[in-house]
């Protein structure tokens, strides 16, 4: 086999020194840089992305809450209007009802006295043609002529008995 | 390698100088070769395909640079699992080995090519310089308290008759082992390669059944030559962690 023949091993260990040392200085010194500086320019703009995207996602749960306070806000100032605004109306309403009792009231007794008025009134008539058919039945009847004052009191008399 | 003339499957293995007379150096004959060829070719692969894919450090990889990121990624995640975060200062070595061996051994099976990492001598040079490397890390980090890697911690003390000789010997065939993998995968894999691409021409028409045998070995081989890479740069790094973190 020609790899067990030492006259080659000379040049062999010479070559592979200088090709590996050369291949070495190649690779520390130029490739493995760039290639190393690549990777980490991508990693930098990974973290970066992810940084960036972790802060907008603060921000935005921060709008968030400050969003769901200003609803709830929002929503008791509307509840404490609606409190206020219906215990108004009942205090109105209640103001209203009080006047129109009033009112109703005095209605009520202007009624009952027109009415006391308009039956003494109706009374008194009464009287009057009472005393007239009295004294005009008295003469027919027994043809005897009253004078006016007397029918007038027989009259009330019997009226008053009445009412 | 001429149609019609005896060859033998091992004549692929052959050092030849590519230029006509030896060049010497201190009594040493440092011929530019074939193999000295591959291996400049695998230095110049490796650059031009990581400095160029590199070239437009886009934020988005196009296939290129994906295609060298992941080599970087790979190395780096098996330098990270393996010895930790104090690996990361021989990740330059670690990567410039594994990409070293894994183009080697591909430009290896470009047809009428040489394959490097098929001697012995380049890859026990290769493993010696690990070992001695690594011994020297656990050296440096440890003392003398390194020699404790040959008895295992709690074991009763007079086993040490039996496991310092076993543990030493299993520490000193490292470097063995680690060259004779890659060597004779690559040596195996191109014999049986040229011993049944010998079957299709003597075969006639009946060829094509180890012709089809061929390009399934040959996809075979393009998997052992990226697993033996993977292979070797992890049993670097596996013996990187031992010398950083003893056992």
């Amino acid at each position: 086999m020609p790899q067990f023949d030492p006259s080659s091993f000379s040049s062999q260990i010479f070559w592979l020194a200088v090709m590996f040392v050369v291949l070495y200085l190649l690779m520390s010194k130029i490739a493995l840089p760039r290639i190393a500086e690549v990777l980490e320019e991508r990693q930098d703009k990974i973290d970066d992305d992810l940084a960036k995207a972790e802060k907008l996602k603060t921000e935005a749960e921060q709008v968030l809450a400050e969003y769901e306070k200003a609803i709830a806000d929002a929503r008791s100032s509307a509840a404490a209007a609606l409190k206020e605004a219906s215990a108004e109306m009942a205090a109105e309403a209640a103001k209203r009802e009080e006047a129109f009792g009033a009112e109703l009231a005095a209605k009520i007794s202007e009624a009952e006295g027109r009415i006391a008025t308009a039956r003494n009134e109706a009374l008194k008539n009464l009287t009057a043609v009472a005393t007239e058919v009295t004294a005009a039945a008295t003469d027919r009847l027994i043809g005897a002529k009253l004078d006016e004052a007397t029918v007038r009191k027989a009259v009330d008399d019997a009226m008053g008995d009445a009412s | 390698m001429a149609a019609g003339e005896k060859q033998s499957p091992l004549d692929q293995f052959t050092i030849k100088p590519l230029s006509g007379e030896p060049t010497m150096l201190g009594g040493f004959d440092i011929s530019f070769t074939n193999s000295s060829a591959a291996m400049l070719a695998t230095v110049a692969a490796v650059t031009l395909f990581l400095v160029f894919s590199m070239r437009g450090r886009a934020l988005v990889p196009g296939r290129w640079q994906s295609c060298a990121e992941i080599c970087y990624e790979i190395v780096a995640n098996m330098l990270r699992d393996n010895v930790g975060s104090e690996g990361r200062k021989y990740f330059p070595f670690i990567f410039t080995i594994f990409m070293f061996v894994l183009f080697g051994n591909f430009i290896g099976l470009i047809p009428g090519s040489f394959t490097f990492t098929s001697h012995v001598i380049v890859t026990f040079v290769m493993a010696s310089v690990i070992f001695l490397g690594v011994t020297a890390i656990g050296f440096a980090r440890h003392g003398l308290g390194y020699c404790r890697m040959f008895f295992p911690h709690g074991a009763p003390l007079w086993t040490a008759v039996i496991l310092v000789p076993i543990e030493l010997v299993s520490y000193l065939s490292r470097p063995l082992s680690l060259s004779v993998r890659l060597f004779a995968n690559m040596v195996v894999g191109h014999v049986l390669l040229k011993v049944i691409a010998g079957f299709v021409i003597a075969l006639g028409v009946f060829g094509i059944v180890p012709l089809a045998f061929l390009v399934g070995i040959t996809a075979l081989e393009f998997l052992v030559a990226a697993l033996q890479a993977y292979i070797f740069t992890i049993l670097t790094c596996i013996y990187l962690h031992d010398a950083i973190h003893m056992h």
